[in-house]
């Protein structure tokens, strides 16, 4: 019998410190250039290369943009965004946009048409009611220049639910938000949140997508269909 | 269908049987050729995807090799931060634990993400004999349990299916109207698996990577169904095989690329989410428990085989199927096990006895593609070797060491191996005699192919008669 809370938690430790008792052989070469001391990850330089200035980067997003069908807009301030939203929300005929509370969000908030409602998830909310909304407008922790990534977080984008219920999901990000890859985005959240992390991080890479069916690209699996990531100064 | 009694009889069925339907085959190949273009472009943007692949394995090396240290930090991490860990030895240990927990919170609707634990297991199966609806979310496994099969490729559960038969079952299970877009019957499954989401009390999914530093779970998919799964239930459990151990977070920055890159070719694939433990103080949402169960079930087993311990770095991307030859003909229900292809031949014999499954290993041109193919440099092939030799020397077949014996014995005698020289002609003028009944000792191969005629003369005495040559 097992333990009900832990189960076999000694007898199956004790099995895996038994078997490691003879060392495996190893059929690959250690990497020959050694770890660097700090967060920076030894195997950076394998990946696929990206540009160094900022420049360089936002054009590497904008073109990962593409391939993966994400909307990138580059937009001249906050009231640039926000007219962006509002034209989006003209196009699609949005009721009601859902967001959380944040620097970015808000600021455009406050610059959106009377008509359109909003639902605040920040005290919660019915998850009916977010279902039912036409898109939700998050912030977002980073942007990945090397995937075409947006890394969201529980604290950072409104929980868990807002950037994948909703039909359509709009982000805003800094344009000091963009860095160079995934390892980069790692070590901003390792600094940021120092071991206490959210329970949640993602990269999202693009609008949801399958190929179960005869391997051909369909977009809106369960997530979103449209992913649009506005970019301010 | 028949049904036979040995894995390996049931094998040579269904292997026969699947490998004469051609147009399954010809889609199984189309779908796998836009793999393969695919892969390719992704592989070559790395800087080096080579130097990529032994810091995979380094990493992995690390972990498997540490596994013991690796899942302490893990579960000391994890729990506290308010998760549940529990260890399970096997299946039935699993299912047990998963049953309790639903029966104590009076959960009454799952909801599933693609979790091929939970198939090695039967999970569902379990959970619906105790009266559970549980609903498969992933499109392609959604599909496969509509059709009550199990999948036929581990990332690709319905490859195998056309549009049409897809259209067809929805019409049947779902009552939808006939379709033959993709996109449509995709529509189809979204619209129907969005209320089951909503009102699920309990979501289970699968785990890519555990994350001994942070206590985390790493989950990949491209739907997003695993993402509503793990948010809006109240209960997450994440079952996941202990071998899915890295030691850092940042690893994955590495890991992430690849495995997009190994199993769909593409750069990244679309959710990769990283879970440390249920809803904390100051968020939003997300569950209030997380249970983690950590899988043995005979992992412990492989990982005491030093010689193919590191099939336990196997990320799952499912890169040696898209390759094989075998797996291109045979298919994937063919092998009759939770894990196909060149990596589940490798691994069921540990998992589920050698003896019954030894003939999977066999069941390899040991053309080396899968190894090529593995992110994380499994060595396949010579592991589907090493099982061959491993099945031989645990039990010995009398007639195949006869046989041995004989040939042993003929070839250290120059004048019995002319003599069967002389004497093979002959034999082959008798052959049809016997040709296609089981009299035939050439028989396996005869059935699908000719047996090449004896050439009227041997090289040997070729050599010695040639013309104009000094003797």
């Amino acid at each position: 019998m097992s333990d009900p809370i832990s189960g076999d938690r000694e007898a199956i430790l004790g099995r895996i410190a038994e078997a490691l008792r003879e060392p495996a052989p190893k059929h690959h070469e250690a990497p020959d250039k050694p770890a660097p001391l700090g967060l920076t990850a030894p195997f950076r330089e394998w990946l696929p290369p990206v540009g160094k200035t900022r420049k360089d980067q936002i054009a590497l997003f904008a073109q990962q943009s593409e391939v993966l069908r994400t909307e990138f807009v580059e937009c001249a301030s906050v009231v640039g965004a926000a007219k962006q939203l509002t034209e989006l929300a003209k196009k699609a005929d949005w009721k009601t946009i859902a967001l959380h509370a944040g620097e970015l969000t808000d600021a455009v908030a406050a610059k959106l048409p009377e008509t359109l409602a909003t639902l605040r998830v920040d005290a919660g909310y019915d998850k009916e009611a977010l279902e039912a909304c036409d898109a939700g407008f998050t912030e977002c922790e980073a942007l990945i220049a090397q995937t075409g990534s947006v890394c969201v977080t529980a604290l950072s984008s409104g929980g868990r639910a807002l950037s994948v219920l909703p039909p359509h999901h709009v982000v805003i990000a800094q344009k000091g938000q963009l860095v160079p890859d995934l390892a980069a985005a790692y070590e901003i959240l390792a600094l940021k949140y120092a071991g206490h992390y959210p329970s949640f991080v993602s990269f999202i890479t693009g609008p949801s997508r399958t190929g179960d069916i005869e391997r051909i690209l369909v977009l809106g699996a369960h997530g979103p269909k449209r992913l649009t990531v506005l970019l301010v100064p | 269908m028949i049904n036979a009694s040995e894995p390996q009889e049931q094998f040579q069925i269904d292997a026969d049987r699947t490998t004469a339907d051609e147009p399954r085959r010809a889609a199984v190949r189309q779908a796998l050729g836009n793999y393969k273009t695919a892969r390719s472009k992704t592989e070559n943007a790395f800087a080096s995807w080579p130097h990529a692949r032994d810091a995979a394995a380094t990493i992995k090396y690390e972990g498997i090799n540490h596994l013991d240290r690796y899942l302490r930090e893990f579960e000391e991490k994890f729990t506290a931060r308010g998760g549940k860990v529990f260890w399970a030895s096997s299946g039935a240990q699993a299912r047990e634990y998963i049953l309790r927990l639903a029966r104590e919170r009076a959960v009454k609707s799952i909801v599933k993400s693609k979790a091929m634990t939970s198939e090695e297991i039967h999970l569902n199966d379990a959970l619906e004999k105790d009266g559970y609806h549980v609903i498969e979310s992933d499109l392609g496994e959604f599909i496969q349990q509509l059709k009550h099969e199990p999948p036929y490729h581990f990332v690709f559960p319905c490859m195998h299916l056309k549009r049409e038969e897809i259209s067809a079952l929805f019409e049947r299970e779902l009552g939808t109207a006939k379709t033959d877009s993709p996109e449509e019957l995709t529509m189809i499954a979204r619209r129907f698996l969005r209320r089951h989401y909503i009102n699920a009390d309990m979501g289970i999914s699968g785990g890519n990577f555990i994350v001994a530093e942070t206590g985390m779970i790493s989950i990949t998919e491209n739907e997003g169904n695993a993402r509503l799964a793990t948010a809006l239930p109240k209960i997450h459990v994440a079952l996941v095989g202990i071998e899915k151990i890295i030691p850092r977070l940042a690893d994955l920055a590495l890991f992430l690329p690849m495995l997009a890159t190994a199993g769909t070719g593409q750069q990244l694939t679309c959710y990769n989410s990283m879970y440390g433990g249920p809803r904390q103080p100051g968020e939003i949402d997300g569950p209030e428990e997380f249970h983690v169960v950590l899988l043995d079930n005979h992992r412990t087993r492989l990982l005491a085989d030093a010689e193919q311990r590191d099939a336990l770095h196997c990320i799952r991307c499912g890169a040696c199927l898209n390759v094989c030859p075998i797996f291109k003909n045979i298919g994937g229900h063919a092998y009759g096990t939770t894990y196909q292809g060149p990596i589940g031949s490798v691994i069921t014999p540990h998992f589920r006895g050698l003896q019954d499954w030894k003939h999977l290993s066999g069941a390899s041109s040991l053309c080396g593609a899968c190894t090529e193919a593995c992110p994380v440099k499994i060595d396949i092939h010579h592991h589907l070797l090493q099982n061959r030799r491993n099945a031989v020397s645990e039990k010995k077949v009398w007639w195949e060491r006869f046989i041995w014996f004989g040939f042993r014995e003929l070839m250290k005698r120059p004048w019995a191996y002319q003599m069967a020289m002389r004497l093979a002609p002959v034999g082959q003028f008798f052959h049809p005699l016997v040709l296609g009944t089981a009299l035939d000792p050439v028989n396996s191969w005869t059935k699908t192919r000719d047996f090449p005629a004896a050439a009227p003369q041997s090289f040997h005495d070729w050599w010695r008669d040639r013309k104009g040559v000094r003797k």
